[in-house]
């Protein structure tokens, strides 16, 4: 298939079966059944196979007709692209429609108070008894555990072996009694992400993903779709402003999924609010704080072109340079350097916040939502490791955690 | 805007890169920064015989290759990258660049097909001892002489000044700034060479005392075609820089890797390797920032002037910081003479002052965005 007999079938599809009346559950299960809901997936399972490239191809014609798509915001996305990976047949049978059609929501419950950038050092423990797995322990940051159905579990099943051959990978049901969520507030005032305790959960045999001890495997293959899909948190909450059932309950659907990343855009630092702010408080004439703007505005059109330069050579299928892999650390500079000259603009209006704040409070936002980012989805020494190991080929630190079995590695006093 | 470069151009690039490698090690950068010229006319003509560079962005109807400004910003990143020592940015980019902008027809059919073939090197004179980037520093005078001007005063920080053929000058008189060509040798013109800081790109200062001189262009009309020049070539400089910048990012990488101290090699050290992640973000921000401005002048975009100087102001900062982190990086023998890192020290520190440092350029972009 090339672009042009993509676009043709598809727009042909669209014509024939696109209709605002249906339900939402509804119209996706069609959508499924025709394999343009994941078209790159394979087409055993509801895709037709397609390659990368085409899938915008795809997207654009839907955005013309105005076409509702498969549900994709959250972590649905990253639980059926695991699945897809390595679920048994069972398993895609179970939960790979109910998460397009949206009708089950997920949540990953991976990073632990005791283990955040090191995430292969878990400790949640699952332990078999009869016919059983039982878990215990505990989970953070975790987005949406308080309505998700399902939760992506890492979990130790052997403290005896090396830290990473000791993990498990399993789908655990959230709505059962030894699963407790509470909501964590951050310094922003919101509650985006959740503490969840377990005390002797349970999960069904069948429910263990891949085989015991490859849970790290899986792992990595449900963090390397969230590293690609960082940039489609800004395009989920994209909702159309269709008339129609379908829309509406699209609409209801995205409220719910896009509550906690509301502040999100004030984390990355509102460089658009920096010119209009300066004019408004008078100081776009103070040559120290013309500077300060400029050195924002360097730093985050160089960011901009640096991005465009990435997904300009993804387009043209070279291999991904340098630039690919910076869009994370740079992004981190950017919202850094605009709470600095927010600060700047704002002088002593920036002491205040909500209604007495200045704009109504979302600057006061952004002042104390930028951390986050420099730390949310790999830290920046993180990304500095990753861009020196993998870009730049430098060598790894001597470790001390991979040669001895996980029980004889230090470890942090909490979880 | 461009944000990729075609295959042709991807092919250019390496055989630039080839050729420079070949041509201007630092063993041969070391010989020519000792010379007082600073460059090999039997060099400079290979340059031109073989690839053709010094035509590059010149038009065809005066004996150029048509090319554009993406272009020559490939030939100017990889002349950073090898610090190649040639009156490449006085004659091709500054001079020639120019005359395109402000000559007559007549004047462009005259003078450039000379530069495009690397017959002639010219330059432009355009600062003085006050040393400011814009019109306001011109003082020296010119006055009508029958058909011809004479030209008094002082020009300085003039690239090559003291070893180009032709000299592009800008001068003050009763209608405004009108360029005006004078040949290096022209008599009452007195040229000495400065003692540079980066001895890899020499300047001169040149003093006139009623030099006879030719009006290019209109009388009293430089201002404009001074502003595009000037707005092109930060454009053009910015490319220079990230090329050199991205060389001394790559040595100071393959010193780390070969270090051994504390019984490892200092690139397993997370301080070493943060550092390095650190200088490749600002390289390649600063390197996205130059092909921007490259693809906005090629393309006449009216947001150039914004994105030329923003360009030049993240070149400054990062030829510069990157210089700084490679001695940093290489520890004593970064410090000493028989390390190349100082060549290209030198080369940041002089790129970032001229044509304009940073905070000079950030001024400027907020002026061109209106705030």
């Amino acid at each position: 298939m090339n672009e042009d007999t993509v676009r043709a079938e598809v727009r042909a599809w669209l014509e024939a079966n696109w209709r605002v009346d249906y339900g939402l559950v509804e119209w996706r299960n069609i959508l499924i059944d025709s394999g343009w809901g994941v078209p790159t997936w394979p087409v055993d399972w509801y895709g037709k196979g397609l390659p990368a490239g085409l899938a915008a191809v795809v997207d654009e014609e839907f955005a013309r007709v105005g076409a509702v798509g498969v549900a994709k915001a959250g972590i649905r996305r990253l639980a059926a692209a695991t699945l897809l990976a390595h679920g048994t047949p069972a398993q895609k049978e179970q939960f790979l429609r109910r998460s397009l059609t949206g009708e089950d929501s997920w949540c990953q419950l991976f990073s632990e108070p005791g283990s955040g950038s090191d995430l292969a050092g878990a400790t949640t423990r699952a332990e078999r008894k009869g016919n059983r797995w039982v878990v215990n322990g505990q989970k953070v940051w975790t987005t949406s555990a308080h309505h998700a159905d399902w939760g992506l579990l890492l979990a130790r099943t052997d403290f005896d072996v090396a830290k990473h051959q000791g993990l498990s990978y399993f789908i655990i049901n959230m709505h059962q009694t030894g699963v407790d969520v509470h909501p964590l507030r951050q310094m922003n005032g919101h509650a985006s992400f959740n503490q969840v305790f377990l005390t002797d959960a349970e999960v069904l045999p069948e429910h263990l993903v891949l085989d015991v001890g490859r849970g790290w495997a899986v792992a990595t293959t449900t963090l390397m779709h969230e590293r690609r899909e960082a940039d489609g948190v800004r395009n989920w909450g994209r909702t159309s402003a269709g008339v129609g059932r379908i829309y509406d309950e699209e609409r209801a659907e995205n409220a719910t999924v896009m509550e906690p990343y509301k502040w999100y855009p004030q984390r990355a630092g509102r460089v658009d609010l920096v010119i209009e702010r300066a004019k408004a408080a008078g100081v776009n004439g103070d040559p120290v704080v013309r500077q300060e703007i400029a050195k924002l505005l360097t730093l985050s059109k160089s960011a901009e072109w640096t991005a465009r330069r990435a997904r300009a050579a993804q387009m043209q299928g070279k291999p991904q340079g340098p630039e690919g892999s910076l869009g994370k650390l740079a992004s981190s500079h950017v919202a850094r350097a605009a709470a600095r000259v927010h600060t700047m603009i704002g002088g002593a209006d920036a002491m205040l916040t909500g209604e007495d704040g200045a704009m109504g409070g979302v600057i006061a936002e952004i002042l104390v939502s930028v951390p986050a980012g420099s730390i949310a989805g790999g830290t920046d020494e993180i990304q500095r490791n990753i861009i020196s190991e993998r870009v730049l080929g430098m060598p790894k630190e001597p470790r001390t955690d991979n040669d001895r079995p996980f029980r004889d590695v230090p470890k942090n006093l909490v979880g | 805007m461009q944000f990729s470069f075609t295959s042709e151009q991807e092919e250019f690039r390496s055989i630039l890169r080839r050729f420079f490698d070949d041509k201007s090690p630092t063993t041969t950068v070391r010989r020519l920064m000792e010379t007082d010229n600073g460059w090999d006319r039997a060099a400079w003509q290979e340059l031109n015989q073989q690839l053709g560079l010094t035509a590059i962005h010149i038009p065809e109807a005066y004996g150029g290759q048509g090319f554009s400004f993406v272009e020559l910003g490939i030939v100017l990143e990889e002349m950073g990258r090898a610090l190649v020592c040639a009156p490449y940015f006085s004659s091709t980019v500054l001079a020639a660049t120019t005359i395109v902008n402000a000559g007559t027809e007549a004047q462009k059919r005259e003078l450039l097909p000379a530069i495009a073939d690397g017959s002639c090197v010219a330059t432009l004179a355009f600062t003085e001892p006050n040393g400011r980037w814009d019109t306001g520093g011109v003082e020296m005078t010119a006055t009508r002489d029958g058909g011809k001007f004479r030209l008094n005063g002082v020009k300085s920080f003039v690239l090559d000044g003291h070893t180009a053929d032709l000299i592009v000058v800008l001068a003050r008189g009763d209608k405004g700034l009108s360029f005006f060509t004078v040949p290096g040798d022209a008599p009452g013109l007195t040229r000495r060479a400065l003692k540079v800081m980066d001895p890899t790109r020499k300047q001169a200062r040149l003093e006139f005392v009623s030099v006879e001189a030719e009006l290019l262009g209109k009388e009293g009309g430089a201002a404009a075609p001074f502003e595009r020049t000037m707005i092109q070539a930060a454009a053009c400089l910015a490319n220079e820089m990230v090329g050199g910048a991205e060389r001394l990012r790559e040595s100071a990488l393959d010193y780390a890797n070969l270090r051994v101290q504390f019984g490892r090699s200092i690139a397993s050290f997370q301080s070493m390797k943060h550092k390095q992640a650190d200088m490749l973000v600002e390289v390649e921000l600063a390197k996205s920032a130059a092909y921007a401005a490259a693809s906005a002048a090629a393309e006449d975009d009216p947001d150039l002037p914004a994105i030329a100087s923003l360009a030049k102001a993240a070149a400054s900062d990062a030829y510069m910081q990157t210089a700084i982190s490679t001695i940093q990086i290489h520890g004593g023998i970064g410090f000493t003479w028989d390390n190349d890192t100082h060549l290209w020290f030198k080369r940041a520190k002089s790129s970032e002052v001229f044509l304009g440092d940073a905070t000079w350029h950030r001024e400027r972009m907020m002026r061109a965005w209106n705030v």
